[in-house]
This record gives C-alpha cells, sequence and structure tokens, in this order.
C-alpha cells in the first residue's frame, strides 16, 4: 500500500522549533519590556498580513495591492463597533472580520472583471474608494481620524500594564489563528487545488479545479483575516485617521517587500521577510526615504535573480520544509499473507 | 449656463487624463505590461522639467524639445536594461519590478527635493482666457493642453496603423514568437515601445505640473486616473482612451461642484459603475 503524506524530518524539527519559539513569545510579557512587547506584537501583525497577501498572490495568482481597504476597514470597524455599539473591542475585532469578508463578496463581483495587472490596479482604486468614504465620515474625525475613547479603552483591561500584555498576547494569538487556518488550508482539498493553480492554472482547470470559485473563496477569506489584523493593529495603535488606516505603503508595499524578498509562494516565506525587514528597519531606518528605495531596489534583485526569494533558495538547496505542507508518496512493499 | 461651465472644463482636463493613460495603454497593446510605476514617471518627468526650465531659464512647453527626449532614453534603457527580464508567462515579476520601481522614484524623488511641492512656471499665458460664450470662458492653457492631447492620441493612432513602426508593435502585440520569426527583434520593438510611452508621459508630467503644484507623491494618483481612462474607454482603442479620460474628467468635475470632497469619489464611483455595467468599456477596439 502506498499513501501520501505531508511530514518530512525538516518539518518535524521546524514543528518542534517553531513549538519551542511560541512558547517563548507566549512568556514574553514576563521576560520582555514594554517596547520588546510591542515590538514584537508589530511583527506577529505583519507576519499575518504578509502571510494573507502570500496566500492571496502566491498561491492564488491574485496579485492585490490593495489590501490595505481591509487593514484600513478593520480599523475604522473597530472604532465604529467599540464607539457607537458599546462592542468590546475583542468581539469587536472578530466582527470586524466577518463584516471584512462579506463586504469582500461586491468587491470582488467587481474586480474580478479584471484581469491580471489591471486587476492588481482595481484594487487599488476600490482602496481609494474606502479612504475617500472614511474622510467623509465627520463622526469619526473625517479627514483628520478620532482617538479611541478611554472609555473603551479602559473596557479591556483596568490599568495600561494589564492591557498591553493583552493587546500582545491578542496580536500573538491572532497572529497563530491565521497561520493556522492558512495551513490547514493548504493541507486541505482546496490547498491542493491552490498549489495546482499557484503552479498552472491552466492545468489546474483542466484538471477540473474551479478556478473561479477557488479565487473569489480566498479572496472572501483573505478579506477575513486581514480586516481582523486591521482592527488588532488600529486596537494598538489607539488612533486611526483616512491616510494612515488605508496607507499603500505600510500595507502594502512593506507587505509585498516582506513577501517577495522572504519567498513568494511558501508558507515560510513571509515569516523569513518580516524577520530580515525588522533587522533592517532596526538597524537603517535613520536612513529614512533611503531606506524605502533600498527596500525597493532589493526586492527588484530578488524578483529577476532570486524569484522564489531567500526561502526559496535554502528550500530547494537543502530540500527543508519548515511545516508539513508538501505532499510526497510513500511506498510500502505489500507484505505477503496481508488478505 | 454654469453646469455647461463645469462639464466644459471637465473635459478639457479630462485631455490630460487621457494622456495619462495613453502611455500606459500603449505599452499594455503591445507587450501586455502594467506599469505600476505609470504614475511616477509622469513625476520624474514634471521634476526633469523643473531642473531644466530653472538651469536653462527655458519656457516649461519649450522644455519639452529636452524633456521628452530625456524620458524617452530613460524609457529605452528602462525596457532594455530592467523590464525586458520580467517579461513571459508569469504576472508577477513585472508588477513588483515595476511596483519597487515606483518606490524607488518616488523616495529617490524625495531625498533629491524633499516633499514640498513646486509648481513649472508658464508665464502670463497661464491665466490667458477667452469668452465662448456669455459666463463661459476657455483658458489658453486649458485649450492648447486638450488640443495637444488629441494631437498625440491621433499621433499615435496614425503610428499605430499607418507606419513600419506601427507594423511591428502591433505584430509582436499579436504572436510575439511569429513576429521573431519573421526577423523582428523584440526586444527592442518593446523598448521602442516604452520610450514613445515615456514621451508621452513627459509632455503629460509638463501639462500637470503647469496646471497644479506638485510632490514626489502624487505619482500614484495620476497612475489610477490614467488606469481608469483606459478601463471607462475600453481596452486597446486609443480614440476610447481619450473618450474615458473625457468621461473622467466630467464626472470629476461634476462630484467637485456637488461636494468639494466629491471630485476623486466621483471619479471612482464613475469607473466602477462602467466595470459594473459595462466591463469591457465604453468603446473597446472591435476584434478580428
Amino acid at each position: 500500500m502506498s499513501r501520501v503524506e505531508h511530514a518530512t524530518l525538516s518539518s518535524s524539527v521546524g514543528i518542534a522549533l517553531i513549538g519551542v519559539t511560541l512558547l517563548v513569545l507566549a512568556f514574553a510579557p514576563y521576560w520582555g519590556d514594554r517596547q520588546t512587547l510591542r515590538l514584537l506584537a508589530e511583527i506577529f501583525t505583519f507576519v499575518a498580513l504578509a502571510s494573507l497577501w502570500n496566500l492571496l498572490a502566491g498561491y492564488a495568482g491574485l496579485v492585490s495591492v490593495g489590501q490595505q481597504a481591509y487593514v484600513g476597514l478593520g480599523g475604522y470597524l473597530l472604532f465604529m463597533l467599540t464607539i457607537f455599539l458599546d462592542v468590546h473591542p475583542i468581539a469587536a475585532i472578530a466582527s470586524a472580520g466577518l463584516i471584512g469578508a462579506l463586504v469582500a463578496i461586491p468587491v470582488a463581483g467587481l474586480i474580478f472583471r479584471l484581469r491580471g495587472a489591471y486587476f492588481a490596479i482595481g484594487t487599488w482604486v476600490v482602496a481609494e474608494v474606502f479612504r475617500l468614504l472614511a474622510s467623509q465620515i465627520s463622526v469619526l474625525g473625517g479627514g483628520s481620524g478620532i482617538s479611541l475613547p478611554v472609555s473603551v479603552v479602559l473596557a479591556m483591561a483596568p490599568t495600561r500594564q494589564m492591557r498591553e500584555f493583552e493587546t500582545y498576547w491578542l496580536a500573538l494569538a491572532l497572529t497563530v489563528i491565521v497561520l493556522g487556518a492558512i495551513v490547514a488550508l493548504l493541507r486541505s482539498r482546496h490547498g491542493l487545488a491552490l498549489t495546482a493553480i499557484r503552479d498552472n492554472e491552466l492545468a489546474a482547470q483542466s484538471n477540473g479545479i474551479d478556478v473561479g470559485r477557488t479565487k473569489l473563496f480566498v479572496y472572501v477569506l483573505t478579506a477575513f483575516g486581514t480586516s481582523m489584523i486591521g482592527a488588532l493593529i488600529f486596537l494598538q495603535k489607539l488612533r486611526i485617521s483616512p491616510d494612515t488606516a488605508f496607507s499603500v505603503n505600510d500595507w502594502t508595499a512593506f507587505v509585498i517587500f516582506i513577501t517577495v524578498i522572504g519567498g513568494i509562494g511558501r508558507i515560510e516565506g513571509p515569516i523569513i521577510g518580516t524577520i530580515i525587514f525588522f533587522v533592517l528597519r532596526q538597524t537603517l531606518s535613520d536612513l529614512g526615504s533611503l531606506y524605502l528605495l533600498m527596500m525597493g531596489a532589493v526586492a527588484i534583485v530578488v524578483m529577476l535573480w532570486a524569484p522564489k526569494g531567500l526561502w526559496g533558495l535554502i528550500a530547494e538547496r537543502f530540500n527543508w520544509q519548515a511545516l508539513p505542507l508538501r505532499r510526497h508518496l510513500v511506498l510500502k512493499k505489500e507484505t505477503a499473507g496481508k488478505p | 449656463m454654469q453646469w455647461f461651465n463645469i462639464i466644459l472644463q471637465g473635459v478639457l482636463i479630462g485631455g490630460l487624463y487621457a494622456m495619462f493613460a495613453a502611455g500606459l495603454s500603449l505599452i499594455f497593446g503591445v507587450m501586455r505590461l502594467v506599469n505600476i510605476a505609470h504614475g511616477d514617471l509622469i513625476v520624474l518627468a514634471a521634476y526633469i522639467a523643473l531642473v531644466v526650465t530653472q538651469e536653462l531659464a527655458l519656457n516649461p512647453l519649450t522644455s519639452l524639445l529636452l524633456v521628452a527626449p530625456a524620458m524617452a532614453i530613460i524609457g529605452y534603457a528602462l525596457q532594455r536594461g530592467l523590464l525586458n527580464r520580467t517579461l513571459g508567462d508569469d504576472l508577477l515579476p513585472p508588477l513588483l519590478v515595476t511596483f519597487g520601481l515606483s518606490i524607488i522614484i518616488q523616495n529617490g524623488l524625495l531625498q533629491l527635493f524633499t516633499a514640498d511641492s513646486r509648481k513649472l512656471q508658464a508665464g502670463p499665458i497661464e491665466v490667458e482666457a477667452f469668452p465662448l460664450m456669455p459666463g463661459v470662458w476657455i483658458g489658453i492653457l486649458p485649450l492648447i493642453q486638450f488640443i495637444v492631447a488629441v494631437t498625440v492620441i491621433a499621433g499615435l493612432q496614425m503610428l499605430f496603423y499607418r507606419t513600419a513602426l506601427g507594423r511591428a508593435f502591433r505584430a509582436t502585440s499579436d504572436d510575439q514568437s511569429t513576429a521573431q520569426l519573421m526577423g523582428l527583434d523584440t526586444r527592442h520593438v518593446f523598448a521602442v515601445a516604452m520610450a514613445l510611452s515615456l514621451a508621452v508621459i513627459a509632455i503629460a508630467g509638463v501639462f500637470l505640473a503647469i496646471r497644479a503644484n506638485f510632490d514626489p507623491a502624487i505619482g500614484p494618483a495620476r497612475l489610477i486616473f490614467g488606469f481608469e481612462a483606459v478601463i471607462i474607454g475600453g481596452l486597446g482603442s486609443m480614440w476610447g482612451t481619450l473618450a474615458g479620460g473625457i468621461i473622467l474628467g466630467v464626472s470629476q468635475a461634476i462630484g467637485a461642484q456637488i461636494d468639494p470632497g466629491w471630485q476623486l469619489l466621483a471619479g471612482h464611483i464613475m469607473f466602477l459603475a462602467v466595470l459594473a455595467v459595462r466591463p469591457q468599456g465604453l468603446f473597446p477596439k472591435v476584434s478580428g
């Protein structure tokens, strides 16, 4: 009998390493200071955003440069739900995800009419429409934005320290959930379909995969995750304005660079990319716009000469995978005497 | 009469949008490349014109004699050196490379010229106008801009359908490998198309910079206007692109009249409405 397995030695080591890292990170409030916690929480949100974009662009082939639409939508939903409807911030994050997914359905109906690169710019137009609409909502501060009221902040936790711990754990938990959901999706039947679409859309279609429906599913799912992360980001920031919420640089350019440099179309890519991005940012951020210029140049170089990114180079050289995703056939000899 | 005036001004600004769109449409037609850095290249042209007008004390419109060839050379080099490597079946490389390019141009300009708003001074022509009828004035500069836009579109149309170069463009667009078999160097053809696109960008950039303030960050919005004009007009049709630009300009003018905050929103909504009702655009190229 032969069967299909996902796990390899490297993935077992990977899982063990990830488990230990998660444990260490979960206890970060006990060993890290306030600044470390904030930095880590920011890193988590970028891992999640990049992983979601990777699922969308790397697997489903839907290259969006407008995911800031959902980051901003999530952020604004958090503010609306907590301020006007007295929803608890954590419940508001979950609701923001749901509403984001609902909004994504009609949006997809429109922009799925555009192909390839035109789809990319179409997503950007949608994000611009969201930004302009947000600046028209005068009860939320219009163009200049609004801060989260003290009452909402206090509803989370009475002390500042407790609140910071809570946001940190929330960021960690949400990122683990997003990554876990992506891994579960990729290991499922849909994941096999997605990987097939990633490798060759035409071949996937001719093997009976409903490419359109799979793409719609991934788009809506990504909107769900991105809106939740958006809500979380602005719960950390405690202040929102149309320009920060729908910033193409922060929520799309950085996320694309992270994914491309780390390795697009692989689950490990965004994680590696985020680590590189933050190491560069911590060391080079004094350079200001020159730093961004360098990020752009590095992304171009990687795209042209190592299109699978850093993790792609490592994975191919050593045949590693950090998570058990790839399917491989295990051949077993038929044992005699067995019925 | 007030509304007639608003629509007229919208039509005139639409010419500028059509020029944003023409370069985008040209390279998409020839090599299926969507240049995300298109808007930033428009701004780059404006800054080159700024330097040329300041250093040589030229009128911005005269400076085009230098800026357009300079942009064309940049375009040729960009295509040969970088963008040709990205073309192929995979959609990601051209998109991400031009996206990276967009970030590089924006931040490079920010580094060189700071975030201050600039403007090109074209002299008294900027404010001159003549009355079309009582209550309706037409500015000389918007009129020149519109006439130039129509000329550029007509020129591109002629080039596409009446010249050997246009034939080479259409051939590579239809079937790249057959065009190569017939002896066309597609790398060169693509580079010429990009050079042409950037020459059009130069014209658009200079008119943009005379009309209004500019700074390094305004590129992406110009890309979006150009893109919307292309889609509204219908892919592959130059005259459709002009119509698309005009429709976008008029929508924005009407939106701005209703509420200043609605100027851009009205343009985007027009675009989304066209996408919903007629996704192939209003005047798509007749296939066959």
